[in-house]
């Protein structure tokens, strides 16, 4: 008799836990079962996703990833860093060899459509833009009739390319690399006169070049590039953990939450910053986390403002102003729906 | 109560001891176990696709493409040409490297195959040692020396390097006038076509008086008459009607004249080289397999080397080399793919590289592009097996 009420108990314990997590996310599953998360990232760009000689990655992109494993594991470090080509990236996740894309990827409509992918979010705001060596004694865009340009093939970049010069009606020859080290190889090779992708790629690209002063990049952006994290249909719960990993670091820039002051922040008697770190409110468990998943994040990779400073802003070689960047309180476009 | 096995009729097996029967049986086993297990991989690829609302189906092949390409044979462009146009010219920019590639990679690895086998020694150790280099070096690798060696020293546009004939030379590629036909240069290609097939006529003619009384005619003369000289005569008499499109710069590039990109003689260059490196060793290991013995027969009869190794030893060496050649010849195929790594437009480079990943349809696209290299892959083949049996040894 006693065994059977232990038994029951046990059943009922179980049916109350499993209810409390009801939202079941396979994605998540399976990531908590390989105890790491696969993230699908560049080939090697300063600033949003690069390793150094110790092949420790770091960037812009690279910090959503981090962002997301420390909210599953509690630790930033357990990410696999897949580096995939522009043409090759979306196949890769598709075919779930990546949890997520995070590699500078323009979210558009076919992508978000038809690809079978979903965008969770912008975590940088980018356009398109073009350089030049200065001898070349060019000023604008206009100004490159005729012109061979070096571009990665497979990109929104290939496409804005052809859209632009088209509707300016100027001649021009393209050629079109699998990876980006070829373009800018080629590039410096002389075999093109201008070199066309993403202004913050174009920023980063001139710094590897053998002289940087010999180039400079054209003032003219000629798209918008939203850039952000991907991932598949089908897993709605997982696309929430990724969605919210992201605006957890720009909610916690807009509260003040730092990496350094993320366990004062724990004491806070600000009902904001209370349910952001978890001391209020239960809405981890919605997504199969726990509830201090945000104060896990800002813990250990900082909120967006730190990351934007430590990998493209001040705090790097590339030094981009945040530009439309900065927070929505500040005059700029990053702006995350509450924790509530 | 009797047994059924009445019914069993005396005098004829049942047709579970068959062999035959029970062959189709089996036969017949297995192409389901193939079948079902195709469809099932399908249906599989159809329904995953579907649960994530990838977009599966032809359709795109009629869609606009949007983006642009450098070298194109036929005409397109980011504004009016579909993804299915983008196909066309990336196969016809596979065919033409490949063709080429074939034509240039045979007569140089039977150059080297036969060096290989030179009683000169700096003759045959050079070509020794380029067979060794080129077959031991990873193709890519090559492709990129190539690209690098070919792109590094040459001059921008502007300090263009002029070749004889206004050809012009730049890391923009080589400028080659274009020819213009005014009235009457039509006759000029009319003469050249018929030059070539009288020059054919008299070859074969030619033969068959050899044959029959042993008197020989000069073809090489004739042919050099009806191939060169008669076009050249037609083109005078016509009042020169070939005027030239010379490149000139315009801006940071050359315009007018016919542009042959860095990339393709990369490419060409690379695909060549390395394979008659192969070619080379199947010409020597046919050559070898003939037996002294007819040589010896060759120089009892009085024939000097040269002809010795056209009419004796090569009809015999080829039975050997066809089947190899065939292989290689596939092989320069397939690699040429390769191009994607140095952005010369092929069918992988456009159509498995932008149009996959604009249209995001990989399983259509890679489907494609197989039976696209399947089909190039086994219509050589075919031709080559005709020639191979052309050459066989005919037995009475």
């Amino acid at each position: 008799m006693k065994q059977v009420i232990r038994a029951a108990l046990i059943a009922v314990t179980a049916a109350i836990c499993a209810s409390g997590a009801q939202a079941q996310s396979p994605t998540l599953a399976q990531v908590k079962n390989r105890g790491i998360l696969h993230c699908g990232s560049g080939t090697g760009l300063a600033g949003f996703g690069i390793p150094d000689q110790q092949g420790n990655w770091s960037g812009m992109d690279v910090d959503v990833c981090r962002a997301v494993a420390s909210a599953i594991f509690n630790d930033p470090a357990k990410v696999k860093f897949i580096p995939l080509s522009a043409k090759d990236r979306f196949t890769s996740l598709q075919s779930g060899e990546v949890d997520l894309l995070s590699r500078t990827t323009t979210w558009t409509i076919s992508r978000d459509t038809a690809l079978g992918l979903n965008f969770a979010g912008v975590n940088y705001y980018d356009g398109q833009g073009f350089m030049v060596r200065k001898k070349l004694g060019v000023d604008s865009v206009l100004k490159l009739a005729g012109a061979s340009i070096c571009t990665q093939q497979g990109t929104t970049t290939e496409l804005n390319l052809a859209d632009y010069f088209r509707s300016n009606k100027i001649k021009y020859e393209v050629v079109a690399f699998a990876s980006n080290q070829e373009t800018v190889k080629a590039y410096e090779a002389g075999r093109c006169d201008a070199f066309t992708t993403d202004a913050s790629g174009l920023y980063a690209e001139r710094l590897t070049l053998s002289n940087p002063d010999d180039h400079m990049v054209l003032p003219e952006i000629i798209s918008k590039e939203p850039l952000g994290p991907v991932v598949r249909h089908g897993d709605d719960v997982w696309l929430d953990i990724v969605k919210w990993s992201l605006f957890a670091m720009i909610n916690a820039e807009e509260l003040g939450v730092t990496k350094a002051n993320a366990d004062e922040m724990l004491k806070s008697d600000n009902p904001e910053v209370k349910r952001f770190v978890g001391t209020e409110g239960k809405f981890g468990e919605p997504m199969g986390l726990t509830n201090d998943w945000a104060y896990r994040i800002v813990k250990h990779v900082g909120n967006y403002g730190e990351s934007f400073e430590r990998n493209v802003g001040s705090g790097s070689l590339l030094k981009i102003a945040r530009g439309q960047n900065a927070l929505w309180t500040k005059g700029g476009l990053q702006y995350a729906p509450p924790i509530r | 109560m009797s047994t059924t096995s009445a019914e069993i009729k005396p005098g004829k097996a049942s047709l579970l001891y068959d062999p035959k029967i029970r062959g189709y049986v089996y036969q017949f086993a297995l192409l389901a176990v193939v079948g079902f297990l195709i469809w099932s991989a399908a249906s599989n690829a159809i329904e995953n696709l579907r649960a994530q609302k990838i977009a599966s189906g032809f359709g795109f092949w009629h869609n606009a493409a949007g983006f642009d390409v450098n070298q194109k044979l036929i005409p397109f462009s980011a504004s009016g040409s579909t993804y299915g146009q983008a196909f066309w010219v990336g196969l016809l920019n596979t065919l033409l490297v490949a063709s080429i590639g074939i034509v240039l990679s045979t007569f140089l690895g039977f150059f080297v195959g036969v060096a290989r086998l030179s009683s000169n020694w700096i003759v045959s150790k050079l070509a020794m040692i380029y067979v060794e280099v080129i077959r031991n070096l990873p193709l890519l690798l090559q492709l990129f020396f190539w690209y690098n060696a070919v792109l590094k020293p040459l001059p921008n546009p502007r300090q263009s390097i002029e070749l004889p004939a206004g050809f012009l030379l730049n890391n923009r590629g080589l400028y080659v006038p274009d020819p213009q036909f005014g009235p009457g240069g039509n006759l000029i290609i009319w003469a050249l076509l018929i030059g070539l097939v009288a020059t054919f006529v008299f070859r074969f003619w030619a033969r068959k008086q050899q044959a029959a009384t042993g008197k020989q005619y000069p073809i090489g003369l004739v042919a050099f008459g009806l191939i060169i000289v008669l076009p050249l005569l037609v083109y005078f008499a016509t009042g020169r009607p070939i005027t030239f499109v010379y490149p000139e710069l315009a801006g940071f590039n050359l315009r007018g004249g016919i542009q042959i990109f860095p990339e393709f003689v990369a490419l060409l260059v690379g695909l060549t080289t390395y394979t008659a490196g192969f070619i080379a060793e199947v010409v020597r290991a046919g050559i070898l397999a003939v037996s002294k013995g007819q040589t010896e027969a060759a120089n009892a009869l009085g024939l000097r080397a040269g002809p010795t190794l056209k009419l004796v030893v090569i009809p015999q060496a080829m039975r050997v080399i066809i089947p190899p050649l065939t292989s290689n010849y596939l092989n320069l195929t397939k690699n040429s793919s390769l191009a994607v790594a140095i952005g010369y437009p092929d069918l992988v480079q456009v159509f498995t590289g932008t149009v996959l990943n604009q249209t995001g349809q990989a399983v259509e696209v890679v489907a494609i592009t197989m039976a696209v290299y399947l089909t190039i892959s086994l219509v050589t083949s075919f031709f080559m097996n005709i020639y191979n049996k052309r050459m066989a040894l005919v037995e009475r």
